[in-house]
């Protein structure tokens, strides 16, 4: 075993990075962390994965979906998979910082809370999006529906983006419960109510061709969910986290 | 470096810690003894800037906590009984992301090196879930020494790991202390700390009872001071 | 221990009269409604008491934020208090909605947006108090619910706005087309004075019980105070 050299000079620099620069840095860390250790073990991805096929599967026998029926009921069905999938993925993500104590970990080093949130809600995020963009193409597969259209897409972005905002900040609560998996969906769909409501119409409007016009008062909804839960977010974490 | 003034700690109605007064000076390395429940893992959580003191002051290299804890946290160094380390990455991956975290420049070198101080060169590029305790008790040292903190807090780092570990953990900390910096060790095991500690404090249900300097004691006399100490709290 | 305040003694014997004279009015001053007939007077007492829940919920979101600003326990226990009362409250004017309802349109439960928010403010409660089920350390409690309360608060009126919205594309009071679906009706001078009658004496019931109930929490915080002092 090597000895540290005794030197005079201190053994490392901290980046003389501005706050803003630092914060980034800070949340890339931990997406690109999780990215990579998700990537190894493939448990998060695999289990949402199955889940929402299960689910998809499911309602297939549940409802009996003819070719008008389905215009109509796509977008409930994609909806409620997309929000039960999540929640596993949510959990599990927390799960991982509280288990090893990792999440003393993040708090020790020197980055604002919210970098942390930020860090964490991105990488549920982009779980989240692989997720649907596995399932898109199943369901169009099985039930011969075409799920290509772009206003679509922008639709499963944005409320995507308003579960996971407010689900991250859910988990981050639930997690250090004793009542921990459980908790979470209990916690989150009332909350989350408006997303699912503006996403399904939204999405339902797109599938079926209506008019913009008809459409919109459902984006910006979704867009304002939005605003207002990441703003909420910023202001709240450090009081779900700190001791 | 650190200073402690009437420190009390409530959790709900529960007081745990009852206005403590405690300082280090730079350089020393106090060993904090106490049986379970007397409040050390608490206290360290509080130096560590992971807890808010109910009352009482607490001051690290002369930022105030919680207050200034932002300028604290990059001159810490925590080792506590829970690794802080993903299980789904290799050791190298862990100590990157902490050198991402803290901001280190030429992050390769001192990992490298850090490497090297703890004996884990070798096992770098396997996940830490293959790690033995040991092992992983060591790589958290790793991790805890790499953006080279001015003071270091140790929470019971024995726990769990067997002579060996032990006997390697110990050099570990003698070469961490040797670079001159404050620690801070908590312990319920007066054998853990002969040696390596030049200040002895004695925490009993929420108070420090007792103090001495290890130079002032015979290392085997130490049991019989430890145990008039808890009897007359 | 502190014995029960005057003047709480002074609100609860004014909260009972008010209630008494409240309930006279509804049953032998209000007219009787033509359309609805006597069904119809489950009204006054269904609106005002979703009007005080919603106060309830609004006193616990202000107690949540004042909490976590002063991280004084006092502000927990009125929190807590709140929303067990706004529980109730709530769980009355949904009850009473649904009697109305049956009476009105020969079905138990409509979709429309202040009745199904009501009922998602029900969840939301629940959820809460779950939430502070599953904790042990009291201060940790008090700061996720207070979270927890101010979180819902800002999500329940987008979900409202969202099923109104939804309502008007879509009315779905299912099997009834007319435009008496949402229930509303014109109201005479007696009427009025029935219902806002009504009105001010659930508000008092709501501030006695919440009284009621934060003494309840202190006296507990202290009795629980004295059991740690004797038990060192």
């Amino acid at each position: 075993m090597h000895t540290v050299p005794q030197t005079e000079k201190p053994l490392v620099t901290q980046k003389d990075a501005s706050s803003a620069a630092r914060f980034t840095h800070s949340v890339w860390a931990i997406v690109w962390k999780d990215l990579a250790a998700e990537l190894r073990s493939r448990e998060l991805l695999s289990s949402m994965l199955v889940f929402a096929l299960l689910v998809i599967l499911v309602f297939n026998f549940a409802l009996e979906l003819d070719a008008q029926a389905r215009a109509t009921i796509t977008g409930g069905v994609l909806w409620v998979t997309f929000a039960f999938a999540g929640t596993l993925g949510l959990n599990r993500s927390m799960a991982v910082e509280k288990d090893r104590g990792c999440l003393d970990g993040l708090l020790l080093a020197p980055v604002d809370r919210s970098a942390i949130y930020f860090g964490k809600a991105a990488g549920n995020l982009i779980f989240m999006l692989i997720v649907e963009a596995i399932v898109l193409p199943v369901y169009s597969v099985l039930y011969n529906v075409n799920l290509f259209i772009p206003g679509l897409l922008a639709v499963i972005l944005l409320g995507s983006v308003g579960y996971v905002a407010v689900g991250t900040l859910l988990s981050s609560m639930a997690v250090q419960t004793r009542t921990r998996d459980v908790l979470l969906p209990i916690l989150l769909f009332p909350l989350v109510i408006p997303v699912l409501i503006a996403a399904v119409k939204a999405s339902t409007g797109y599938l079926q061709g209506m008019l913009y016009a008809d459409i919109q008062p459902w984006i910006n909804l979704l867009i304002v969910y939005d605003v207002i839960f990441i703003a909420v977010a910023f202001m709240v974490f450090d009081y779900i986290v700190e001791e | 470096m650190i200073q402690v003034h009437k420190l009390v700690k409530r959790f709900g109605l529960k007081t745990i810690l009852r206005g403590i007064d405690f300082s280090v000076a730079a350089g020393e390395f106090v060993a904090l003894i106490g049986p379970n429940g007397a409040g050390k893992t608490t206290f360290l959580r509080i130096l560590a800037s992971l807890s808010r003191p109910t009352l009482g002051s607490v001051q690290i290299a002369g930022y105030r906590l919680p207050a200034q804890a932002a300028s604290v946290r990059s001159r810490l160094g925590v080792v506590s009984h829970l690794p802080l380390l993903y299980a789904d990455l290799t050791a190298e991956e862990n100590l990157r992301f902490y050198a991402q975290m803290y901001g280190l420049s030429q992050a390769g070198r001192r990992i490298t090196e850090v490497l090297e101080l703890v004996g884990l060169a070798a096992r770098r590029g396997d996940l830490v879930r293959t790690y033995s305790r040991g092992l992983t008790q060591r790589l958290a040292i790793a991790r805890a020494v790499l953006h080279d903190p001015e003071v270091m807090l140790f929470d019971e780092p024995h726990t769990g790991l067997d002579q060996d570990a032990c006997q390697m953990l110990d050099t570990v900390l003698r070469q961490v202390a040797a670079r001159g910096r404050t620690v801070v060790m908590t312990s319920h095991d007066l054998g853990r700390i002969t040696g390596l500690a030049s200040r002895i404090d004695v925490l009993s249900r929420g108070t420090i009872v007792a103090s001495v300097q290890c130079s002032q004691v015979e290392p085997d006399s130490l049991p019989a001071f430890y145990r008039q100490a808890l009897a007359e709290a | 221990m502190e014995s029960r305040p005057r003047a709480l003694t002074i609100l609860d014997i004014a909260t009972i009269l008010l209630f008494i004279i409240a309930v006279g009015l509804v049953f032998f001053y209000a007219p009787m409604e033509a359309v609805m007939g006597q069904v119809q007077r489950v009204f006054y007492f269904h609106v005002a008491n979703a009007w005080v829940g919603m106060l309830g919920f609004l006193v616990a979101a202000i107690a949540g934020v004042a909490f976590l600003r002063t991280s004084n326990r006092k502000w927990d226990i009125v929190g807590l208090a709140a929303i067990e009362i706004s529980f109730v409250f709530f769980f009355i004017a949904i009850a009473s909605g649904s009697i109305w309802a049956r009476g009105s349109w020969g079905t138990w439960w409509t979709w429309d947006p202040r009745l199904t928010t009501s009922a998602i403010v029900e969840l939301v409660y629940a959820a809460y108090f779950m939430l502070r089920q599953g904790i042990e350390d009291p201060d940790r409690r008090a700061r996720f619910g207070a979270v927890y309360a101010v979180l819902s608060f800002i999500s329940v009126p987008i979900t409202f706005i969202s099923i109104r919205i939804f309502r008007t594309i879509h009315p779905v009071i299912l099997g009834i087309g007319s435009a008496g679906a949402e229930g509303s009706f014109d109201m005479t001078p007696k009427m009025l004075l029935t219902f806002m009658f009504s009105l001010l004496t659930f508000s008092f019931v709501f501030a006695d019980l919440l009284w009621h109930r934060i003494r309840l929490g202190s006296l507990a915080d202290q009795a629980e105070n004295l059991k740690m002092k004797v038990l060192e």
